[in-house]
């Protein structure tokens, strides 16, 4: 399950799944709705891969933000980003729209 | 990405669950009536109050700087408009009457703290230290010359409303539980 595959970041986790483009999830450890996503993304068996903001220090928390404001500039949580667009907010529909 | 501070237990949980359900009726306020989802955010202000030494919003990340952070200690600055706007704050720990009553949905909602660029331009926040408060502001009211002559200033919680005319803000607020360093002079 851990892994830097296919991802940004050394700090990520890399969840198996089926391939439906590169998916990365920006969330809080804290965070119900980020919870949320992370569990409509396992449910739907895609495969993902997420970093906890929160738990990340000095260069890396700040190397993830950088990342996360080119998505989203005001840095909210959980940002999902499908093939270099994202989903800011547990948007259920969209998301599952945007897995197709 | 590991944690490196011990799990919050079931019971402290718990005991932090019944104040803020208890506290927020007291004030007019309503917590998550679901209470898997409202106690998974509970945890999450335990976690942070051991990270940062403060309850930051489990749905925001934190600087870990208080002052900088006023504003999304729980409950923050945005919750009362949003519950207001969409039925629940932003992380949704306290949501309306109408949410509460299951006559409104909720939806994912808007971000509407600044992004810190722009609270950095916005008005300074209160002073931390109970000495500003109580020397400083005090000798300047803001009214004006002329406009208004009070035996006390008043002070505003930043987090409610609640107004109240004294030397100095209380230590916690009456009505949300803010501690004075979320009070503003306002008159």
């Amino acid at each position: 399950m851990v892994s830097s595959y296919g991802c940004d970041f050394m700090n990520s986790e890399h969840v198996a799944g089926n391939d439906k483009g590169k998916i990365m999830l920006y969330a809080l450890s804290t965070c119900i709705w980020c919870k949320k996503t992370r569990e409509l993304l396992q449910s739907s068996a895609v495969a993902f891969d997420y970093i906890y903001v929160d738990l990340l220090k000095g260069e890396d928390r700040v190397q993830a933000i950088d990342e996360i404001k080119k998505y989203n500039p005001g840095t909210s949580f959980p940002t999902l980003v499908i093939d270099g667009k994202a989903i800011v907010g547990f948007r259920e529909k969209e998301i599952k729209e945007a897995l197709g | 990405m590991e944690n490196d501070y011990p799990e919050p237990s079931p019971e402290e949980i718990d005991r932090l669950y019944s104040r803020l359900e208890k506290e927020a009726r007291q004030g007019g306020y309503n917590l998550n009536s679901d209470g898997e989802f409202a106690r998974g955010l509970v945890k999450g202000l335990l976690v942070n109050e051991r990270r940062y030494g403060y309850q930051a919003c489990p749905c925001r990340l934190a600087a870990d700087d208080k002052i900088a952070d006023l504003d999304i200690i729980c409950p923050c600055y945005y919750r009362d408009a949003d519950v207001t706007e969409f039925g629940a704050c932003y992380c949704a720990l306290y949501v309306s009457k109408a949410v509460l009553k299951g006559e409104q949905k909720l939806g994912s909602i808007l971000e509407r703290r600044p992004p810190k660029e722009e609270r950095q331009k916005l008005q300074p926040q209160p002073e931390p230290q109970s000495k500003s408060l109580l020397s400083a502001s005090v000798a300047e009211p803001r009214a004006g010359p002329g406009t208004l002559k009070l035996s006390v200033p008043v002070w505003r919680c930043l987090v409610c409303g609640y107004l109240c005319g004294r030397d100095g803000p209380p230590e916690i607020c009456p009505i949300c539980k803010a501690g004075k360093e979320r009070f503003e002079r306002f008159i």
